[in-house]
């Protein structure tokens, strides 16, 4: 074989028939695996530990975290922020890998995708609660009202209510129309009636008529070309939360290309963090191959590189504008009392993943695991790092200030991320994580001979 | 003739896409138009094959995302210019700049939602009855198999002539489809 062929997407061997029930039968296994009940029981206990602290915010008030003064917004918001930028990748592999014809990215768009909205539905959560009243979040939404008020469109905030609502609705709509054929088959195969009744109502009778298919791709490829726009202003949007504030740190026309670099970053990672173990447990190696961890870790590198770029651009710009308050932010943020933070966040997302120019690195599953680890807590940390150490000092210094977290801020977050895991491992259980209908179509035998 | 009526129509199975393909030109060939193929995956010459024409779905999308650029500026405009007029720095109350990354959220938002129920409607769904279920095979329709069903609504149909053009694309087999 020429060595300089990529491998290929699916492995040899395979079928119409095969790949539809393999990737299938995980769903419509009647045995639910032992493991399956150990990890949604782990994770939903966190949920719990979520749906306490949620509880004890409200009776109590955001007084139970450490936000304060200066240091406003905290946990909340980096945790916001990461969320949202785990989602980015989900978006970008079905949208912008669909319209630039990379095939490779039909075995994990699907749970990528779900990966978008469990994220966004946990990004969700801290400004609804953040706002200190979550009953009276809807006051966000213009909506004709007996006060006569309506929102400042003028602020940064109301932006941020927009775009991620839009891209919360548009990743759904786009999950579900994928999700249509996939929904017949599984009605179509499935041994119990409760099955067949459920995947038929959502399959909404779809029978694969060459109609239909016209229609559907055509719609298919609409969505993703709106996608893409979406989700560069979504982050875009989010940087502006900062970059419109004349805060030290924050005022900068670096953040939002480097603000939609991190996302794109972060969701490789959290995307490498998802498909090694699944693709291990499930047996999934022969649709999600070597070449897609490979692919990944090159995107990861690439996108690792521009957010170097940007913390070099805001140190440099930063000493360069000649402004006090500016100049001061970097050196705060090397030398202050965050400094371990920052250190460890050019650890984590600019030395590590510099080991992703092997080849032997790439191609190692469990050293890819360990760097998109490393890179999730790297990502975190840098949101932690422009929202807090900009926020402590910011002019005068008899109105700097100090922040750490409490439990709850802890509790909270952990709580995310097993509200992330349950939806995850919900999903791995009920519906097809790879998309059988769009696997077919990288068979050979699908191309239609011409005569 | 009148019998015929009862019926849905006469449905072909075959084991390949091209042998599908193939089917559905030589039908059109023959003078059928009231028929349809049903494949697991989407083929993007089957649609052609059968003299199909371009969807409608992108001049809906357009309109749908045009709606939404403009309702969401105008929302804006008349929030912040004329119901509640708030007074920032001196800056004019039409501050459109402002207005922007809404009217451009508000534009997607009209454009996916009208892509995505523009579809559905387009395709009639949802539809949980149509006769082409009631033949048992079917169900391989999303899995690997691939029919062409030619309906008794058709003005060229005639049950043994169709049955004889069909049988000879050499398909798996010839099922009656009942309404």
């Amino acid at each position: 074989m020429d060595p300089n062929t990529p491998p290929p997407v699916i492995a040899p061997g395979h079928t119409f028939g095969s790949i539809t029930d393999k990737i299938s039968s995980i769903v419509l296994a009647r045995r639910t695996p032992l493991g399956w009940y150990a990890g949604f029981g782990i994770a939903f206990l966190f949920v719990l530990v979520l749906l306490v602290s949620l509880s004890y915010l409200v009776v109590k008030g955001i007084g139970i975290w450490g936000n304060n003064q200066p240091v406003g917004w905290a946990f909340g918001i980096t945790n916001f922020v990461w969320w949202i930028g785990i989602g980015h990748a989900g978006t970008l592999i079905s949208a912008i890998l669909l319209l630039l014809r990379q095939e490779w990215r039909t075995s994990i768009n699907r749970f990528a995708e779900a990966m978008t909205l469990f994220a966004v539905a946990c990004a969700g959560i801290y400004p609804l609660f953040h706002v200190g009243r979550p009953w009276l979040a809807y006051w966000l939404l213009p909506y004709p009202n007996s006060m006569g008020v309506w929102p400042q469109f003028r602020s940064p905030l109301i932006w941020d209510v927009f775009a991620v609502s839009t891209y919360a609705t548009v990743s759904l709509m786009f999950w579900f129309v994928g999700l249509i054929p996939d929904l017949a088959t599984l009605r179509d195969r499935s041994q119990s009636r409760v099955g067949r009744v459920v995947y038929g109502m959502l399959a909404m009778g779809w029978r694969g008529s060459a109609r239909h298919w016209h229609q559907y791709d055509t719609a298919y490829l609409l969505l993703a070309g709106l996608a893409t726009p979406l989700v560069v202003s979504v982050h875009t949007v989010v940087s502006f939360d900062f970059a419109i504030s004349i805060l030290p740190g924050w005022h900068t026309t670096i953040f939002p290309p480097y603000f939609v670099a991190g996302a794109i970053y972060s969701g490789f990672a959290m995307v490498l963090t998802l498909a090694i173990p699944i693709r291990a447990v499930y047996h999934l190696e022969d649709f999600i191959t070597s070449r897609h961890l490979q692919n990944m870790a090159k995107v990861m590198l690439v996108t690792g590189l521009i957010v170097g770029y940007g913390y070099m651009t805001e140190a440099f710009i930063a000493w360069y504008s000649g402004d006090a308050y500016e100049g001061f932010v970097p050196i705060n943020r090397m030398t202050g009392p965050y400094a371990p933070a920052y250190w460890a966040l050019l650890f984590c997302n600019i030395v590590a993943p510099q080991l992703l120019w092997l080849k032997r690195v790439r191609t190692h599953v469990p050293s890819l695991f360990a760097i998109s680890i490393v890179v999730n807590i790297g990502m975190w940390l840098e949101r932690f790092i422009i929202i807090v150490t900009s926020l402590h000092r910011d002019f005068l210094p008899s109105s700097w200030g100090m922040y750490s977290p409490t439990f709850w801020d802890y509790s909270t977050f952990i709580g995310t991320i097993g509200l992330f895991l349950a939806l995850l491992f919900l999903f791995l259980r009920f519906l097809p994580m790879i998309s059988i209908f769009e696997m077919r179509t990288m068979l050979p035998e699908a191309k239609v001979e011409s005569e | 003739m009148r019998t015929l009526r009862r019926i849905h129509g006469l449905m072909a199975e075959f084991d390949e896409p091209t042998a599908l393909v193939a089917a559905a030109a030589a039908a059109h060939e023959a003078g059928y138009r009231r028929m349809d193929a049903y494949s697991p995956f989407p083929i993007e010459e089957l649609h052609h094959a059968m003299g199909g024409h371009h969807s409608r779905l992108p001049l809906i999308v357009l309109i749908g995302g045009l709606v939404g650029c403009i309702g969401g500026f105008l929302l804006q405009y008349w929030a912040a210019g004329i119901a509640y007029p708030v007074n920032v720095g001196g800056r004019p109350f039409n501050s459109w700049p402002a207005f922007i990354p809404v009217t451009f959220e508000c534009t997607i938002l009209g454009a996916s939602l009208s892509a995505v129920l523009g579809m559905l409607a387009l395709n009639g769904l949802p539809m949980p009855y149509h006769p082409v279920f009631n033949i048992q095979r079917f169900a391989l329709a999303s899995r690997n198999r691939f029919f062409l069903c030619i309906e008794a609504r058709d003005r060229k149909f005639d049950l043994e002539g169709t049955r004889t053009f069909l049988e000879t694309l050499k398909p798996r087999e010839v099922s009656v489809v009942e309404p």
